[in-house]
């Protein structure tokens, strides 16, 4: 060990609060000291998490529980290590136009990912889980649009049911085990069961897929960066320490892979089909949870690793075309290679890198799930998995980048973004290609060791048919892919639509009960008091006052009938 | 540079939009798809199931499966898509 390391070992200190306390203080710091914080803070959090050695590091007591705020192992490392990388850049490419609430929120986020890595107990990945959805939440509403708004409203709703399914499971296996470590759980009773759709909640599997297509390009060009990042690979993080191995995630991730595609082949706006990716992409990493070898984790973690690179580099090229045009439809945009060549370049790397072509982040990474699934001899799962590969091609690989620089010309000529966001966009560029070609270094940090070599001559052959040809499908096939001015319905149609329909014919059939019984009771109501009217009321008869002549008639009447009878007597 | 079609607004196209250079990117396509599927002649496969272990499996397992997608996507479609307004009043 290094020096600064031992000195960090001494003073153990949760690396998530760097963020977490820098984020909130960050509006509070003079202007002149901001960008020098947003690219520090990340920094710092990335050399402390790598300083912190295997093994609890930090107790606290709580409630008769140890919780262990600080545990550090290799896939902790891992995790915080890209999250950390993640915050740099996302910073970088927006501290010049993103709002300080913003900003202060994405890391506030951040810093509740880094927590989860390095948590060692439930209770405290719970903690930093729920810190994580408020603070993504307020970077969607950050966009302060309409729509945002609605979106960050629906985003909180999703998450906070998954977060109290999580906690009633955390609750119900606590209570049957006593124990509250986080470490690999059995998936054999209601707890356990919970926890995991919990997790799969965030990770945005079925059938709550559709919460990220819905929410993230709602956010702002800056804020969707850092949302690409860290929700879903968050789930995949925690997946991966509780529930390698069981086998419902294999088909789960299949059927993301897929919905991925098919629903990024049907969308016209451009980050809504990044979105769909994200989803796509996902349901490898927990294909690879579910087949549970080591080699497949070591896929998973990889991927999740090389994921989050690549895909924000994406959203950056998508961000920085929004930014510069303010259109995000396909049907709007086309011809900006000419214009914006940077944006474009760094975008079709992300593109290729997503795509898994070789010599980038994506190939070296997914080779490694693909490969479990055959060496699994888990047929089925390795036909859809090629499948879903040449499919990751068609719809980000050549889909993304033709419609948004290249098409029909828009007449657009916007120029490249702020050197910021250039700078951003090319550090991620380098870490995708550089990565692809010398992925040493990131298999030295990954879980197990890798006994994997991805560039065979076989295997590069294989991959290089799989998407050229699905690029020559592409092309073949442009006519039926033209675009149009369209949405598709999917999950959240039920809590968009038919939810609100349904409670509102509730509310509407209560409403018309209800004045139907009011209308009857006030009609018995009405009658009584009616029928007492007429015979008390001061028109009734009992209470009719009767005129003196009368009165004097029928008294006399009375004493002429009472001397009849006393006459009668008297006789 | 005799292919010099202008453009609407007057000036010439970029060169990467020109027909002639789109025919024969399609041209260099072509040639790329078949050399990369002929790679299979002298590649040494590893076969796990079975029929990727055929001539060009890669090859004819892309192209047909990127085909049904697309397919599938459309069809669904037609169930699926709304107009990009759809929400705008529900929400």
């Amino acid at each position: 060990m290094t020096m600064p390391i031992e000195w960090l070992a001494q003073y153990p200190f949760p690396p998530a609060l760097i963020l977490i306390l820098g984020g909130l203080l960050l509006p509070l710091l003079p202007t002149s000291f901001r960008p020098a914080a947003v690219l520090g803070l990340p920094l710092a959090t990335l050399v402390v998490g790598l300083s912190i050695p295997d093994g609890v590091l930090l107790y606290y007591p709580f409630i008769g529980y140890e919780l262990e705020l600080v545990q550090g192992d290799r896939l902790g490392r891992l995790f915080s290590t890209i999250f950390s990388i993640m915050a740099f850049a996302g910073g970088l490419y927006a501290f010049r136009n993103s709002k300080m609430m913003e900003l202060s929120a994405a890391f506030v986020y951040a810093g509740g990912a880094v927590g989860v890595a390095f948590a060692g107990d439930l209770i405290t990945m719970f903690v930093f889980w729920e810190i994580m959805a408020i603070g993504s939440t307020l970077v969607i509403w950050s966009a302060r649009t309409k729509a945002s708004q609605g979106a960050a409203m629906r985003y909180l709703a999703v998450h906070l049911f998954g977060g109290v399914v999580l906690m009633a499971g955390i609750v119900a296996h606590v209570a049957t085990t006593g124990s509250i470590e986080f470490a690999a759980i059995k998936l054999d009773g209601i707890g356990a069961w919970l926890m995991l759709i919990g997790f799969l909640i965030n990770a945005g599997a079925p059938p709550f897929s559709s919460w990220i297509p819905d929410a993230y390009p709602e956010s702002s060009p800056f804020g969707m960066v850092f949302l690409s990042a860290f929700t879903t690979k968050t789930a995949v993080f925690v997946l991966i320490r509780t529930f390698a191995g069981a086998e419902v995630l294999i088909y789960v991730g299949v059927y993301m892979a897929c919905y991925g595609i098919i629903y990024a082949l049907l969308e016209n706006d451009m980050r809504r089909i990044l979105a769909y990716s994200i989803v796509n992409q996902v349901g490898f990493m927990i294909c690879g949870i579910g087949i549970g070898t080591e080699m497949a984790l070591n896929g998973a973690s990889a991927h999740a690793f090389a994921h989050i690179i690549y895909k924000a580099l994406l959203i950056m090229s998508a961000g920085a075309v929004l930014q510069q045009t303010g259109k995000r439809k396909c049907t709007d945009l086309g011809g900006l290679f000419q214009s914006m060549p940077l944006t474009c370049i760094c975008g079709t790397i992300g593109a290729l890198a997503i795509s898994s072509f070789p010599w980038t982040s994506g190939f070296v990474s997914k080779s490694m799930i693909n490969t479990a699934a055959a060496t699994e001899h888990l047929a089925f799962v390795w036909y859809m998995l090629m499948a879903a590969s040449a499919g990751v091609f068609l719809h980000a690989g050549i889909k993304f980048p033709w419609f948004v620089f290249f098409q029909k010309d828009s007449g657009m000529r916007p120029p490249d973004p702020a050197w910021n966001m250039k700078a951003a966009m090319i550090f991620f560029a380098f870490l995708c290609i550089a990565l692809g070609v010398y992925p040493d270094p990131l298999y030295a940090l990954l879980p197990y060791k890798v006994e994997y070599e991805p560039y065979t001559f076989a295997h590069v052959a294989e991959m290089l048919q799989l998407l050229l040809f699905s690029g020559l499908a592409f092309f073949l096939l442009l006519p039926m892919m033209k675009r149009t001015l369209t949405i598709s319905l999917d999950f959240d149609w039920f809590y968009r639509v038919a939810g609100p329909f349904v409670v509102g014919r509730l509310v509407q059939g209560l409403a018309a009960v209800g004045t139907a019984v009011e209308a009857t009771l006030t009609k018995m109501v009405v009658d009584t008091i009616t029928v007492i009217r007429r015979h008390h009321g001061p028109e009734g008869f009992m209470a009719k006052t009767l005129h003196l002549s009368s009165m004097v008639f029928w008294v006399v009447a009375a004493l002429a009938f009472v001397l009849i009878l006393d006459f009668a007597r008297g006789v | 540079m005799s292919d010099t079609s202008p453009r609407p607004e007057g000036g010439e196209k970029h060169w990467l939009v020109r027909p002639r250079t789109i025919r024969n990117l399609w041209i260099g396509g072509i040639i790329l798809l078949i050399a990369v599927t002929m790679l299979d002649l002298i590649v040494h496969k590893h076969v796990y199931f079975g029929i990727e272990g055929g001539f060009g499996f890669y090859s004819w397992y892309g192209l047909l499966t990127c085909a049904a997608m697309v397919v599938i996507a459309k069809l669904l479609g037609l169930f699926l898509k709304r107009e990009d307004t759809y929400y705008d009043d529900a929400d």
